[in-house]
Formats: structure tokens, sequence, C-alpha cells
């Protein structure tokens, strides 16, 4: 018992550098993590960006929240992929009946699901000011930001947990994905509410996209944030603690 | 004589199917231990509640001397586990596979024991390609090479040559046996009779939830009535004229 608990860190961090070599050798991973996200900025800037009346004059400025999300909740979906890879081959087992905790496996696939966040996070933000989105944000306001896209992947990565440990399938193990990187689209991520019809509004404006994405804008351009940025944290943190609570059970149930 | 592996009266049932209906059997130390049994008899059953894996539902269990239950984490710290899905990551190359374990064991020179190991292994040409490239007989080398990092006294090997080619699979049964020439204790699970018959100094039989038949290869010979002596032409298998003609390794 000692000695798995004196090892937790140094284990864990070699658990999340086997899963960093996962995402850095998966094209496809970070084609859809940073390539995809970018071009939906693209997109929306350069195509569609000329016709949309958001009320200001930067387009990048009001998108790139959202743009953020979208990324994140596509990103999650491998978290669940590759946990789900794990349970089927018999890498776990190995890890499993070695002297070393339990949870540092799966703690590992949660740090490496925020660190390689973190990445396409910084890329698309630093893309985007290639393509003139400028902030007033102090640095607490920039810390603020960070907070709440780390809380909104934690909350997110536990609900790719569940998929991952519960997947009946390597099909099954993204789907529960889409929906969620669908979110964005009905809320103010791209267009404000106000122009939706009445029903669809009222799902927008209620919805925890809408308050993070509202509080992150809010933040970058130096306006108060108001109510948001509490609505926002309370939808993070509250999905966060229910997702962690049932992926806790079926992990345990697992092992 | 030490004993590696003590199971008393051990039970485990799968919702309705009663698996393991009450199984004794012992292990000495330094031992090559095969257990025998038909597909669904139990053995992976049996190896995943030794190693901690998966719990019984009745009976004893010792491995090393430390009770399964009780001390998992005494047990883990000597044994290794090759099971029968090779346990390797695929996305990492050999080296970084052996790298990891090392690591994960607490070793004091990772670098040094994983080119060590490639290097008895055969592996250090393939070393920094992907375990994705590699052939069956190279998984299973690098799979059972994991498994030797932090040197455990008892190793513990699921169908290991299930799937391989004749030659990959001599490959497996050499290294099995230097492994108990240097002191290592291994429990093998084969459906293979010959696999048993080339490498156990014990082997047990399982069949419907029990051990039906345990002892060395000549005690189980004299289970049957004494041998009647006849000629036959000594035909060669498929197998013999096979490794002849692509060079048998077993000679070497």
């Amino acid at each position: 018992m000692e000695t798995t608990k004196k090892h937790f860190f140094s284990d864990m961090g070699v658990m999340l550098g086997r899963s960093m070599h996962h995402v850095f050798r998966s094209m496809d991973t970070i084609i859809t993590v940073t390539v995809t996200p970018i071009a939906m900025m693209l997109l929306f800037v350069y195509v569609l960006g000329g016709a949309i009346q958001t009320g200001t004059d930067n387009y990048v400025n009001y998108l790139l929240p959202g743009i953020l999300l979208m990324a994140i909740a596509s990103g999650i979906s491998y978290t669940a992929y590759r946990l789900f890879m794990d349970m089927q081959s018999g890498i776990f087992e190995r890890f499993n009946s070695m002297p070393i905790a339990r949870s540092a496996a799966l703690w590992g696939h949660v740090l490496t699901s925020l660190v390689s966040n973190t990445i396409s996070v910084v890329v698309i933000i630093l893309v985007a000011f290639i393509m003139g989105f400028r902030s007033s944000a102090g640095v607490l306001s920039w810390l603020a930001v960070a907070g709440i896209l780390a809380l909104f992947t934690l909350a997110l990565t536990w609900i790719a947990v569940i998929a991952g440990l519960s997947a009946k399938s390597v099909d099954g193990v993204g789907a529960f994905s889409y929906p969620i990187i669908f979110l964005p689209f009905i809320s103010s991520a791209f267009v404000p509410t106000d122009s939706m019809p009445l029903g669809v509004r009222a799902f927008a404006e209620n919805q925890p996209v809408t308050s993070i994405v509202d509080s992150i804008r809010a933040l970058l351009s130096g306006q108060p944030v108001g109510n948001d940025i509490w609505v926002a944290l309370a939808w993070c943190v509250g999905i966060m603690v229910v997702a962690y609570f049932f992926a806790m059970r079926a992990y345990k149930r697992r092992v | 004589m030490e004993k590696a592996i003590e199971v008393k009266g051990l039970q485990k049932s799968y919702k309705k199917l009663h698996v393991l209906k009450g199984v004794d059997f012992e292990v000495e130390k330094g031992n090559i231990f095969a257990l025998l049994g038909s597909n669904g008899a139990g053995k992976t059953t049996i190896v995943k509640i030794l190693t901690t894996l998966l719990r019984s539902d009745g009976g004893t269990t010792a491995v090393n001397g430390f009770d399964v239950a009780s001390k998992p984490d005494n047990v883990r710290q000597s044994i290794s586990l090759t099971g029968q899905f090779a346990a390797v990551d695929d996305i990492l190359t050999g080296r970084e596979n052996l790298i990891m374990i090392a690591k994960l064991r607490h070793v004091t020179n990772p670098h040094q024991v994983a080119a060590d190991l490639l290097k008895r292994f055969g592996l250090t040409a393939a070393a920094d390609r992907r375990v994705s490239t590699y052939s069956g007989g190279m998984r299973r080398r690098i799979d059972i090479s994991m498994s030797l990092i932090g040197k455990p006294q008892l190793i513990f090997l699921d169908e290991p040559t299930t799937g391989l080619d004749p030659e990959a699979r001599i490959e497996v049964w050499n290294t099995v046996k230097e492994l108990a020439a240097n002191g290592t204790t291994v429990f093998l699970t084969t459906q293979m009779l010959d696999e048993a018959e080339q490498l156990a100094d014990q082997i047990a039989i399982l069949h419907e939830g029990r051990i039906i038949a345990n002892g060395t290869l000549a005690e189980l010979k004299k289970l049957f009535p004494p041998v009647k002596v006849e000629y036959v032409e000594k035909q060669p298998t498929l197998e013999d004229i096979f490794l002849a003609i692509i060079g048998n390794k077993e000679e070497k």
C-alpha cells in the first residue's frame, strides 16, 4: 500500500506521457481537435461572417469562445476512445496486476485530456490573433478564462470517461460527443440569441454553452461579466461532480 | 519445499454459471506449472484471481506466501502477468513499452533495462518501430520481456503460444525454459498438450470446475495401464517437415 501511494504521482506521470504519445502520433486526433476548429473559424469569419449581424465590428472576437468550446468537445471524444481501446486491449490488465495505484491509469487519461485540450486551445487562439482577434483583457481575466475552460474540459472529460468505460463498440464510443459538439450552434456562440424563434431561443439561453460563451466573451472584451460567470461555473461544477460520481462507479465496476 | 502458489477450495461463479467448484492445487517455487483445460474450463479465471484482477467467491488463495484477497499489493509486487491478449501498447515502440513498464516498476535505470531486454529477445533491430508493425511472434516476445522487468519471482503466462506459428512457439518455449533455469516460477495455461509435455515440471488438468489430475508427467502416465509395446513406423509430422524446411530453430 505504502509504495503504491508513494509513487502515485510519478506513475500518473508515466501514464500521462504514454497517452500524450498517443495524441501526437494520431494525425486523426490532431486534425479533428485543432485543424477542424480552425477551419470552422475561417469559414465563419471569411465566408458567413459578413452576413451575420452581431453588433460588433470584429466577428473573430465574437466567435472565438464558441470555437474553443467546440474544439474541447471534439477533443474529449478522443479521451473516451483512448480509454475504450485500453479497456479492450490487455494493457489495463497488465497495469492492474502491477504494484501501481489502480486510479493512476484513469487519472493519466484525465490529465492527458486537460493537457492536450490546452494545447489545441492555445493553438486556436494564436491563429485567431493572426485573423484579427484582439483582447483588452488583463492577466486576471485571462486566468479566469483559463479556469472556466479547464473546468469545462474536466466536466466533459468525466462524461467521456463514462462513455469510454461503458461503450460496447468502438463506433459507439464517440457518439455521445456529437450532441455536445452541436450545442454551441444552438447558443449565443455564433449569432446573438435574440435573432432566434422563441422556442429555440428559450433553449439557447438556458443551456450551459450560452452562459459559458457569454462569460468568456465578456472577460476577453473587458466587459462586466454579471451573473453569467456564476451560472457558467455552476453548470461546469455541477456536470463535473455528477459525471465524476458515475465515472468512478463505472470504473470500480470494471476493475 | 516452499510454495509459490497455494489454492484451496477456490470457488467462482459468473451469474448462474458455476465455473470453479472447489479448485485445489499447489505450485512449488522454481517449477514450471502447466494448467491444462479445454476452452471455457476456467483457466483464465484462475489466472485472473491469482493476479488480483478478479475476486474469488470462496476458498483461499496465497501467492508467494501472501493471501491474495487481503494483501493484493504484496502479491502484485512479486508477480507479472502476460495475459491471453498481448498486453502491449501498439502505438508505442518496443523500446518505449519496456521503458514505460520499467518506470512503473521503479527500477533504477529504465533505459538500460530496456536495452538489455531488447538484446536478449533479439528485438534490438525493431526496437524503435511501433509495436503495431511487429509479427505475432515479436509481439509475444516483447509482451513476455515486459513481464520480466523488476525480476518478479512468479510469472503468469496465459496461453502464451496461442495463435503463434511453430517457430515463434519454440522461441516462447525456450524463453520459458530459460526463466525456470534462473529460478523463476512459471505458471502457464495451455490447451496444447504437447506444450505442457515439453515444458512443465508439474501438470494439472482442470475439468468441469475441478482439478481432476495433478502431478509430474511421469505420475500422470502411471494413471494409465502399462505401456503395450508395438512397432510403428515413425512418420514425420507436418510440423517436423515444416520446421526442417525452414531451418529448425530448436536445433540451434
